[in-house]
Parts: C-alpha cells; sequence; structure tokens
C-alpha cells in the first residue's frame, strides 16, 4: 500500500532511483527511519558542517525536486545588485535543516523536546522552501502562482519527496506539510520553523550577508540558541540573552533596508515583472516568437500543473530572456536586454506631488512613444516579501518575548530600547521606476520630454 | 498603479470605520475568499491567515497621509481605528470602480466581533477539507472554541456566498 506501483529505491552513483521491481517493500519501510552507516557531511560556508545522519533526509536531499533548488537563486535578482549573491535556495535548506537540527540537540540535552516530534521537524525545516520557482515573487505577481501552495503540493502530491516521506508512516507527510503551512498542533514545532526568530531567518540573515560580502548583519547565532526557551507553546528568549537578540534584529533591519530592499534589486525586479508580462500578452495575441516559450505555455495559460512547475527553474527563464533579445516585438526585445546586460530603470521618490500628476505623467510618456505599461511602475515597501520586526500590538503575529528572571514573560521592544527605538518609528517606501536613458534620447524641443522632466524635477 | 491601496481605502470608506488591524486582516481576508477583488497575499500566521502585505499597505497608506488611525484601549488591550482622511478621499476619487460596491456586505461584516470574524476566516481556511476535520483544526487553532459558534460560523459562511452570488447576478 506504500509503495503504490513503484520499486523500491537504490543508488546509483551517490543518488537515489527508483527501481523497477517491488519486492522489498518492508526492506525499504524500516530504512526510512533507519539512520545512515555514517554520518554524512555537507560543507557550508556559514555553519561549517550539515551533518546528516538519518536516511530519510538524505534520500530527501537527493530527489530530483529538492536537487532543483540548486537552480534557483536565494536573492532573486540581487545578484545584479551585489554580485556575490548568486547563492542558491538548496544551500540555505540545508541550513534551515542544520540549524533546526542543533536547537533540537541542545533542546534534547534540557529535556525540552519531544523526540517523536524529530524527524517531522527536520523534514519540515529541510523542505520549507521547496515550492520556490525561479524569481517566485516577480512570478506569484504576474501569473498569480503561491510558492507556499506549490510546497504543500510537492509534499503531499506526486513526487519523490512524497513518496519517500510516506515511507516514514502514514500521514507523514500531512504532518510535515502542517509544520510548514503552519497548521500543526504543536506550536513549538511550527515556532522552530517559522516565527520571528526561527530557523528560517537565523540561515538567510547569515547566509544573504556573508554572501552579498556586507559587513553589517551578523549574530551570535549559537548564543541565542543557547538563550531559548520553550514555554507552551512558543519560543521564548532569557532575558540574559537580550543583546544577543537585539543584534538579530538590527540584523534584520540593516539587510531589509540595504540588501532586501535596494533601490537597484527591486529596479531590476520591475524590469523582471515587465518582461514577464510582456511575454504573457504577446503569447495570449497569438504573437509568433522566434523562440516559443514553450516551458511557460501552460503558465501563460493560467493551468499550469505541478509537473510542469517542477520543469521550471532561473536557467530556463535566463535562456528565454536572452533570446527574446532578438524577438521583433520592441518592447520585448527592449526588457530582454536591459535585464541581461544590466541597463535597469532608474528611479525617482514617489511623492504625493507626483502621485497628484500620475495621470499628466503617464500622457507625457505615451506622447513621447513610452508605454507607461512597461516602462513606468511604482515599488511600494509592501511589494517586498521581506519584513521587519514588528511587535504586533494587537496579537496579529506572534512577538519575541522575554523571560524576566521572575518567570513573567515580556515583549522584546518593551525592554530593549534599541529594539524600540527601530520598531516605534514606522517607515515606508515608495519608488517609481522609468528608464531615463530613454527620457534623455528625447529631442530636446520634445514638449513630452520637458514635462517628463518637470514632474519628474530631471535636469 | 496603487490600485491594491486604493481598494484597501475604498474597502475603509464603504465601512465609514474600522476598529482594529486584526479586523480589517479578517475582514479582508474574507472577502478576498468570497471573490472580492483583493490581491493580498494571506499566509497561516499562528492565529489564522494573516498578511503582512495588507499590514504594510496600512502603514503607507497612513504615511501619505490618507489614513487616519488613532490608538484606543479596548478591554484592556490597544486597538488601532482607522478612517479615511479627506485627503484620502480625494486618493480616492482616482480610482471609481476600483472596488464593486460591497457595503452591505461590509457592514454586515464590520458588526461582528474580531473573535467570530477569526473563527469564520479559519473555517474558510481549511475548507478545503471535509467538515469534521476542519472542525477538529478549528479546535487545535483555537482552545475553547465553542460548538454553537463553529455552527453559527457555517451559518454565516453560507448566507455570504448567497449575498456573494446575488450580487454578482445583480451587477
Amino acid at each position: 500500500m506504500l509503495l503504490q506501483g513503484r520499486g523500491p529505491l537504490i543508488y546509483e552513483a551517490g543518488h537515489p532511483v527508483w527501481k523497477k521491481e517491488n519486492n522489498r517493500d518492508v526492506v525499504i519501510l524500516t530504512r526510512s527511519f533507519a539512520k545512515l552507516n555514517e554520518e554524512k557531511v555537507f560543507k557550508d560556508p556559514v555553519h561549517r558542517y550539515i551533518h546528516v545522519r538519518e536516511r530519510l533526509i538524505w534520500d530527501l536531499i537527493g530527489t530530483a525536486e529538492f536537487q532543483r533548488l540548486r537552480r534557483i537563486r536565494q536573492l532573486g535578482t540581487t545578484y545584479l545588485t551585489f554580485h556575490g549573491a548568486e547563492h542558491s535556495r538548496f544551500g540555505h535548506s540545508l541550513g534551515v535543516y542544520e540549524i533546526a537540527r542543533r536547537i533540537i540537540d541542545i533542546f534534547k540535552y534540557r529535556h525540552d523536546w519531544d523526540d517523536s516530534e524529530t524527524l517531522i521537524c527536520l523534514c519540515a525545516a529541510l523542505l520549507h522552501d521547496v515550492g520556490h520557482g525561479p524569481f517566485s515573487h516577480s512570478f506569484e505577481k504576474v501569473f498569480g502562482t503561491d510558492h507556499e501552495q506549490y510546497t504543500q503540493a510537492i509534499i503531499l502530491g506526486d513526487t519523490q519527496i512524497h513518496r519517500l516521506l510516506e515511507e516514514a508512516g502514514d500521514g507523514f507527510s500531512e504532518k510535515v506539510a502542517d509544520v510548514i503551512g503552519k497548521t500543526y498542533e504543536n506550536r513549538l514545532v511550527v515556532s522552530l520553523i517559522s516565527s520571528q526568530i526561527d530557523a528560517d531567518r537565523m540561515d538567510y540573515l547569515l547566509r544573504d550577508a556573508f554572501f552579498t560580502g556586507v559587513s553589517y548583519g551578523h549574530f551570535d547565532m549559537e548564543r541565542i540558541w543557547r538563550v531559548m526557551r520553550p514555554a507552551g507553546d512558543q519560543i521564548v528568549f532569557k532575558l540574559s540573552g537580550m543583546h544577543a537578540v537585539e543584534d538579530y534584529i538590527m540584523s534584520r533591519y540593516q539587510m531589509y533596508w540595504q540588501v532586501y530592499f535596494h533601490p537597484v534589486t527591486r529596479s531590476a525586479e520591475v524590469v523582471l515583472t515587465k518582461i514577464l508580462h510582456r511575454a504573457k500578452v504577446l503569447y495570449n495575441k497569438g504573437f509568433t516568437f522566434h523562440y516559443q516559450p514553450v516551458p511557460l505555455i501552460t503558465l501563460f495559460e493560467g493551468e499550469i500543473t505541478l509537473k510542469d512547475y517542477l520543469k521550471l527553474d532561473e536557467s530556463v527563464i535566463m535562456y528565454f530572456f536572452q533570446v527574446w533579445q532578438e524577438e521583433d516585438d520592441p518592447i520585448l526585445r527592449d526588457l530582454c536586454s536591459r535585464f541581461m546586460n544590466r541597463r535597469l530603470f532608474k528611479y525617482v521618490e514617489f511623492t504625493k506631488e507626483i502621485l497628484n500628476h500620475f495621470e499628466e505623467l503617464a500622457g507625457a510618456f505615451r506622447m513621447a512613444g513610452i508605454d507607461p505599461d512597461y516602462y513606468l511602475d511604482v515599488d511600494s515597501s509592501s511589494d517586498s516579501p521581506y519584513d521587519l520586526y514588528r511587535p504586533g500590538e494587537e496579537g496579529e503575529k506572534q512577538p519575541i518575548k522575554l523571560l524576566m528572571p521572575d518567570g513573567s514573560l515580556r515583549e522584546l521592544s518593551q525592554e530593549s530600547d534599541v529594539v524600540g527605538s527601530i520598531t516605534g518609528k514606522r517607515r515606508t517606501d515608495h519608488k517609481l521606476y522609468y528608464p531615463k536613458d530613454r527620457v534623455l534620447a528625447l529631442p530636446d524641443q520634445s514638449i513630452a520630454k520637458k514635462r517628463i522632466c518637470d514632474l519628474l524635477h530631471i535636469r | 498603479m496603487l490600485e491594491d491601496h486604493a481598494r484597501i481605502a475604498a474597502l475603509i470608506d464603504q465601512a465609514g470605520e474600522i476598529v482594529g488591524r486584526k479586523k480589517l486582516q479578517k475582514m479582508v481576508y474574507i472577502l478576498q475568499r468570497t471573490g472580492a477583488p483583493f490581491h493580498e497575499t494571506y499566509h497561516f500566521h499562528f492565529y489564522g491567515p494573516y498578511s503582512e502585505e495588507l499590514s504594510v499597505q496600512l502603514e503607507e497608506l497612513y504615511n501619505f497621509g490618507f489614513l487616519a488611525e488613532e490608538k484606543e484601549k479596548k478591554s484592556g488591550t490597544l486597538c488601532y481605528r482607522y478612517r479615511l482622511t479627506e485627503s484620502g478621499e480625494t486618493f480616492l476619487k482616482r480610482y471609481s470602480g476600483t472596488l464593486p460596491d460591497l457595503t452591505d456586505l461590509t457592514e454586515k461584516l464590520n458588526r461582528e466581533s474580531v473573535s467570530f470574524l477569526e473563527l469564520v476566516s479559519l473555517l474558510l481556511y481549511f475548507d478545503q477539507l471535509p467538515r469534521e476535520s476542519a472542525i477538529e483544526k478549528v479546535h487545535q487553532m483555537r482552545k475553547n472554541c465553542r460548538e454553537e459558534d463553529i455552527q453559527r460560523a457555517f451559518v454565516f459562511i453560507s448566507a455570504l456566498n448567497r449575498t456573494l452570488t446575488a450580487g454578482t447576478a445583480g451587477a
């Protein structure tokens, strides 16, 4: 029943392969729970080593769906701003697994942990981002896909990952999916993977700081682990470790403004979104591409299957952007060339004044022959998938709580002046992106050019 | 440009006033799930569906001066009271028709308590599960949830769906 119509998993050149015959089911059932004969390690620049002892974890890493994460960058378009940021979601996923593993070890040592949850938690840590696609955020904006839904679909659907998880027991895959979806009954397990200080954020902050090469963003992760205490359904932090937690919050703050919300990265994101949008519009108009976007067709038609989704990665997308520089459509051609050659849009602060004259501005763009649907856009802080720490005054979100010496709990920003001052002042940002080169190339006597330059204060 | 912001502003305008960020969160979620054109991404967040994107959009509307936000204490906890400012109304004028008239529905939701809307959102979040499993999930996520409230929430949801079908048919 566990292995309907499929043979056991065997290893060829270190990779799991499904074998055709079906006569060793029982052996496999026990194997998923088994330890590896020998601990495996991955060398990692952030954690030094990632340690794997369970066969199930090792097998999951070997699946096609997980290996695909090697071809999806953790930071999307950020490499156009910080050239080091080429690291993949594969490394991050391993990192989150390693952090979860080490925290569980610490909890276990203090008898604070229910060991029957260990494997579920480790699988959830490893697989939490498995549904990410190429440049996820832009894809989600244009095509309405949701990477979290794909994560669920991969864990519960017809995949190698699903079959492996089910070998660990009936309903095991559902438990893993529930932890990742944050609807699992044991809230402590959920908090470890996703909360205001979780394995996910700890890994990506340090990893992204390392690969972008920025000098802020570091904090003492091991110190934080040591002051973590399970308290009912959440994890709290001993007051004595407050300064390590403050550093973490500062890191999140710095990384948000300096890396995640960097205007050049956001500009690349805008151009990328416009390319996808243009390609979709052209496809639906029946445009004949020189290079048919075969892997994207079901996506354009709004009915992409899991199988098709799993075929997409950033190499595929970059291939099309590269070849579409030769398409007949001037907009698609130009946008792709901008992305590939990093001739991104420039930006100005989007002020109320510009907002009030927006129709006029769009009109001037149209008059100048620059289609505002593709060459004029506002990007807001709410468009970013990253967030800053907020105390969550109405309890919409679980805040970070400190465990006081008398056993009571206090919200972090109430105790820490540093955190209080960066969470107290709410800051939002809007920028208007446009191709300055195109505007400047307009003839000087052009009325449209004069109007655009006046409105955007271009001298 | 800023259409999603405009829809949120329009919702607050139709409601007149919304007390509590959490209430706004739940109202937008319920409306989105019943087919209204809200595009904010929602994920499960400990107590139910929550949208970080919506939270930031509210801050942005406030920072633009389109929203008035009054802090108040409501049964011991802090609450924010939202309504549109005059410049918010001017902003909204540029986007006529961006949100259909949902006044009846909005008022109906606004009359309910936050905790009831939370329960409705939870049931909607788990609506792909069989009813018994959904109820079990709700009990896991919300301790001390009364059976009669759950039943009322189910009735409320089917009434919502009816209102919406009637609304679209009339439009």
